[in-house]
């Protein structure tokens, strides 16, 4: 039996990740969200150079000017320049448009940060309480007390009672995504523990590690690629909540978050301050939910908000 | 006792643990004196030391956390820096517009997300389940502030047919209050309704396939009869299942909400009590809000038993 399927087996086998590749390129949520999100991320590396002035330059003669104004702007430093200022100018006299780019510099960044961080993080928790079975229930119910605790809650106090840093709105955001992570990585991991492959490994006396690793691990990928999505998408929300509640980075660093707070006092008479970013930071969500469901159409069908196929 | 309801109950046990303890590591190990906190800037070391002494900040770590979960128990969690008045007070009185809202929210997203959910079930890939399912994705996606200032420039101040914010005067007759409530409640309901939508449509789905769908039709019953008779009846484990969970999400909504809105709720005291520093009454907050999430999973569980006579544990 053995020699007809040696036999049978074709010349070269293409790598599956090649046609789980082909499929993701041909989703359309997958097209237009990645699409959207390359052009955040272009925005936010080439930010300096998207006629933008510094975010942070005012000039507080020249507040709350209006949409598409021109305006002679002189910073605090003296130097004045004639410039269009498409979306205005906030209440302090800052570049509405300057800032809104800018921010989307701390978006991304902390949204990559958190995801890593909770991946990480997560994953490791996943895979041991999954694979030790001695671990699985201490983990899961400190996991299980995370979760009770409302994300918002969590973050707004632990950013509060620590100093306002990079670091801090990681953790304070990343700290309640843990044991979703978690709860999916043990899931493929308990689902792979008793197949044969890991068997084999096993009784081939692999060290441990490595058949976590290299056995393990790879079941695990797609749910987490679909994961790491939506808490990258979560975690720009929950800091631009921070920063609009005022506890998140001050106005120094300009964030969508803190911007909308900025504009909030003038909400009647200039809505677009509001509106602009918040508009921006809607559409980044959109455009990671729409990748997430296209990784979860193509990665995982089964699980998929898509239900069965008739 | 029944003994699923025993076990039930007391799995919850070392989550409300768990949850003691975050709070507790995140209070203690942050930067800054808690003493210092609360006698302010001025105090003398004496007094530092003495309102030290009195917090239990002078005992040893592992001490203060079983003195700390000790007063928890009791409910005691301290008094508020700013109010001067018992935590737990200030939460009763501050609890009102916040359950209201969250009660509108849920009375407005729950028929909504059915209709929705089952409508596009029973038209699976369709135009119409496309736009609902596109409609879910967006209306997920635009956070609940930015729904909210748009309600407000829309509804509010363009047209003028609702109040802004607040709460209006204190002893204006119930209906008139009732206004204010109306925008804050629909913009948290955008949200909660896309995530049920998206659970009621795959749980409506699944159901259609199950054999009873089939006897059903086969019996002669038209359709539309199966479809909101048995099969959204069907789906309702799941989208209890939902509610209970999404209740964290709907707590992180009413704070941005009631902040936007100017409600004067537990959201508003969440946020207001950040920034006044005021320890106390953060820490009895996200206590407080995580019994609460607890206890409502907890309800939903055995709601579970009312909803599926199959399930008998």
């Amino acid at each position: 039996m053995s020699s007809t399927t040696l036999s049978d087996r074709p010349e070269r086998i293409e790598p599956p990740w090649r046609d789980t590749l082909r499929r993701l390129g041909r989703h359309g949520g997958v097209r237009v969200g990645g699409c959207l999100m390359l052009l955040f991320v272009l925005a936010a590396v080439f930010a300096p150079h998207l006629y933008t002035i510094d975010p942070s330059a005012m000039d507080p003669t020249q507040p709350n000017l209006p949409m598409g104004a021109h305006a002679t702007f002189v910073d605090l430093g003296g130097a004045s320049f004639e410039r269009w200022f498409p979306f205005g100018t906030d209440g302090m006299g800052r570049d509405v448009y300057s800032r809104v780019v800018y921010g989307t510099r701390i978006s991304l960044i902390v949204g990559v940060s958190v995801c890593l961080a909770s991946v990480l993080a997560g994953g490791l928790v996943g895979l041991l309480a999954g694979y030790f079975e001695a671990l699985d229930g201490p983990l899961m119910r400190v996991m299980d007390g995370l979760m009770a605790i409302p994300a918002i809650l969590l973050a707004i106090a632990l950013v509060a009672l620590w100093q306002v840093s990079l670091a801090t709105l990681v953790v304070a955001i990343a700290l309640p995504d843990l044991p979703k992570v978690a709860r999916v990585v043990r899931a493929s991991v308990l689902s792979v523990k008793t197949v044969a492959f890991v068997e084999a490994a096993r009784m081939m006396s692999t060290p441990r590690w490595k058949i976590l690793l290299r056995h393990i691990l790879p079941a695990a990928l797609p749910p987490l690629a679909i994961q790491g999505t939506f808490i990258f998408g979560a975690a720009i929300l929950v800091e631009a909540v921070l920063s609009f509640l005022g506890v998140g980075f001050s106005s120094d660093i300009a964030t969508w978050g803190n911007i909308m707070a900025d504009g909030r006092n003038n909400f009647n008479i200039a809505p677009h301050l509001v509106l602009l970013p918040g508009a921006f930071l809607a559409l980044t969500i959109v455009a990671v939910n729409m990748l997430g469901d296209g990784l979860r159409d193509v990665l995982d069908p089964k699980s998929s908000a898509g239900g069965r196929q008739p | 006792m029944n003994p699923y309801l025993l076990r039930r109950l007391l799995s919850t046990i070392p989550v409300v643990l768990t949850v003691a303890v975050v709070i507790f590591v995140i209070l203690r190990l942050a930067p800054g004196d808690p003493a210092l906190a609360i006698a302010g800037e001025g105090a003398s070391p004496a007094e530092l030391a003495r309102l030290r002494a009195q917090l239990g900040l002078d005992q040893s770590i592992v001490r203060q956390f079983f003195i700390w979960l000790g007063a928890m128990a009791r409910l005691d969690f301290g008094s508020s820096l700013y109010y001067h008045i018992p935590v737990v007070e200030l939460i009763g009185r501050r609890i009102g517009p916040t359950v209201f809202l969250a009660v509108l929210t849920l009375l407005i997203s729950v028929p909504v997300a059915v209709f929705l959910g089952a409508a596009a079930a029973a038209r699976q890939g369709t135009l119409v389940d496309r736009a609902v399912n596109a409609l879910a994705v967006l209306s997920f996606s635009v956070p609940v502030f930015v729904v909210g200032y748009l309600l407000i420039w829309l509804l509010a101040l363009k047209l003028g047919l609702l109040p802004v914010q607040g709460l209006g005067p204190a002893d204006a007759p119930f209906l008139s209050r009732l206004r204010y409530f109306v925008l804050p409640a629909v913009g948290l309901a955008f949200g909660q309704v896309a995530l049920l939508t998206r659970v009621t449509r795959a749980a409506v789905i699944d159901a259609l396939h199950e054999d009873y769908i089939k006897t059903a039709l086969a019996k002669g019953a038209s359709f539309r009869r199966v479809l909101w008779l048995h099969a959204v009846r069907n789906a309702a484990v799941p989208i209890v299942t939902i509610i209970g969970l999404s209740f964290a999400l709907l707590i992180g909504g009413v704070v941005v909400s009631e902040t936007v809105f100017a409600l004067p709720g537990l959201g508003k005291l969440t946020v207001d009590s950040v920034l006044a520093r005021d320890f106390p009454v953060v820490q009895g907050l996200v206590m407080f809000f995580s019994l609460l999430y607890v206890a409502i999973n907890l309800l939903v569980d055995l709601l579970y038993l009312a909803l599926d006579p199959r399930i008998r544990y």
